[in-house]
């Protein structure tokens, strides 16, 4: 069996005395889509903003292509890695933020540029073709010149993940990609997220779309209370959950929203 | 029950909007306009028949020590502002470090700094040699401080230094005043500190930061005349030195005055294209 993409040992985070993630093990395969349900505080933003090294955890591995994030072994002891391979290794990870951060200052162009130009150090020229190649593939070709505050939400949203894509990251991570959207956009950014998916990138999102889920991903990873609850492949996942409290989650959501309403959104 | 003879019906429509648009007199706005055009105009009268030479002034505006004087005092209104947003960006930082030994260094710079008169911090700088009559710079070689401490440099360092302490507060508001998303964006995609630093946070917080370093730059060039008793030959203290010999003291008074008031005027446009530049992206 080949090696993970991104495998976790015992991962621990804690935000004062409140202890967010309980442990973690996880192996995740290269080219799996994983997505990570739970209510409110169940660590799962936490634990994707620690395999994107925007959270240091206290305690524990986070291994990507066959390299520990963030810290190494230094003379017997695990010590903090520098901020120049820390950076390195956050390119390798893709990250799309809720609220996407775009930089208001730079046109859609400029933000997909400035990674692969300002960090990666590639020509200018180069980039560009394939910058607006990103932007054609996510839809907003003719939007190529226009600045954030110009952009729809879910349009920002589509050029964030992008921007993301632009690093040629092995892994995206996802961070409820369309909770601040409004329900018109949602289809557009779930389709992109759809088309990235079907490309092979391993992607880990957390989200509330169940039907984008169950649509897409291979495998459901439930979290509650800083631990990974229940683990099972979709249709598993959807049809014969284990936990009572997956079940309860599972109908209190379903319940409120109608999975076909929210399915015909995102078939183009 | 009595109908009012004011009451509007239906029928009255016609005639009111045929009515042409009027216009109601606004007698206190009349009375306080016409108040102070008075005002003025006295003010004005009073300058004009007052024991003002005007033919000095005008004779005064554009004499070699007078225009020498204009250049002194905009080189060090634009090198100690300069100095100023540089060690003021470094104070910011200071300010907002995580750790707690640039929080305090910075912290009790400005505490001094802007506790400190400006006028009193020039004189310490220029009775330098008073503490330290040698100074030691390292690659140079040892000076006498009195040489060392010329008025250009006293002034420099009185006047930027304390505006480096009004500067760090006012940079620390406009990090502040970007998002934290911003930061996270940034290294998401590999950038360094230093790189986010220079190519998302500065640009963003310029835009906040411009217009209170605008007022900074016009307060710099007015407080430059400060520098005059330090003996930095500036505007006022070159208009001083004419006056003390001709006693046209009110004439030269307001020629210096004409000159700050056009640098300042001239400030105002300049500040306005420097936010036109910085506020891209904003709708």
């Amino acid at each position: 069996m080949t090696e993970p993409a991104v495998w976790l040992r015992d991962l621990h985070k804690s935000f004062g005395s409140t202890h967010i993630l309980k442990g973690i093990s996880l192996d995740i395969p290269a080219g799996q889509v994983v997505c990570i349900l739970g209510g409110s505080g169940s660590g799962k933003t936490t634990l994707l903003r620690c395999i994107a090294q925007l959270e240091t955890a206290e305690r524990g591995l986070i291994v990507m292509n066959g390299e520990i994030l963030g810290q190494q072994e230094h003379k017997g002891r695990m010590v903090r890695r520098n901020a120049h391979d820390i950076a390195r290794q956050r390119r390798k990870a893709g990250m799309v933020f809720q609220r996407f951060n775009l930089f208001p200052h730079m046109t859609a162009l400029q933000n997909i540029m400035e990674g692969p130009v300002q960090v990666q150090k590639r020509l200018a020229t180069d980039v560009k073709q394939e910058a607006l190649a990103l932007l054609d593939r996510v839809g907003l070709a003719h939007r190529a010149d226009h600045y954030p505050a110009q952009l729809s939400g879910g349009q920002q949203q589509r050029v964030a993940i992008a921007r993301a894509l632009a690093l040629k990251p092995s892994v995206m991570l996802f961070d409820e990609p369309t909770s601040a959207l409004d329900p018109e956009s949602v289809g557009d950014v779930l389709a992109v997220m759809q088309d990235v998916a079907a490309s092979g990138v391993t992607m880990l999102v957390v989200t509330h779309e169940l039907a984008f889920a169950r649509q897409v991903a291979d495998r459901i990873l439930f979290m509650d209370n800083g631990i990974i609850l229940e683990d099972a492949p979709t249709t598993d996942f959807f049809t014969t959950p284990r936990e009572d409290r997956t079940k309860a989650f599972l109908s209190a959501v379903l319940g409120h929203r109608p999975q076909q309403e929210t399915c015909k959104e995102i078939t183009p | 029950m009595s109908i009012p003879a004011s009451f509007i019906t239906k029928n009255d429509a016609s005639h009111y909007l045929a009515l042409p648009a009027g216009r109601r007199v606004a007698w206190g706005h009349l009375t306080s306009g016409i108040f102070l055009l008075l005002l003025l105009a006295w003010i004005i009268h009073a300058f004009a028949v007052g024991q003002i030479a005007w033919s000095y002034v005008g004779q005064f505006l554009f004499v070699p020590a007078i225009l020498r004087g204009v250049s002194a005092t905009l080189l060090m209104a634009v090198c100690a502002m300069g100095l100023g947003m540089f060690a003021g960006l470094f104070l910011a930082l200071g300010r907002l470090s995580s750790s707690w030994l640039p929080r305090v260094v910075s912290g009790i710079y400005v505490w001094l700094f802007r506790g400190v008169p400006v006028i009193l911090q020039l004189l310490i700088w220029f009775n330098l040699a008073l503490i330290f009559p040698h100074i030691m710079i390292p690659g140079v070689g040892t000076m006498r401080t009195v040489d060392l401490m010329t008025p250009f440099l006293s002034a420099l360092l009185g006047l930027g230094l304390n505006q480096a302490a009004y500067i760090a507060e006012i940079f620390r508001a406009g990090f502040q005043s970007v998002d934290i998303g911003q930061y996270e964006a940034a290294s998401a995609i590999g950038m360094t500190r230093f790189k986010a630093m220079k190519r998302i946070i500065l640009p963003q917080a310029f835009r906040t930061v411009i217009p209170p370093l605008g007022n900074e730059f016009i307060n710099m060039i007015k407080l430059t005349s400060l520098a005059s008793i330090i003996q930095y030959p500036e505007v006022l203290h070159n208009a001083e030195n004419i006056y003390y010999a001709n006693t046209r003291v009110i004439e030269l008074l307001i020629v210096a005055g004409f000159w700050y008031l056009l640098a300042v005027t001239v400030m105002s446009p300049l500040q306005h294209l420097l936010e036109r530049h910085f506020a891209k992206g904003k709708r």
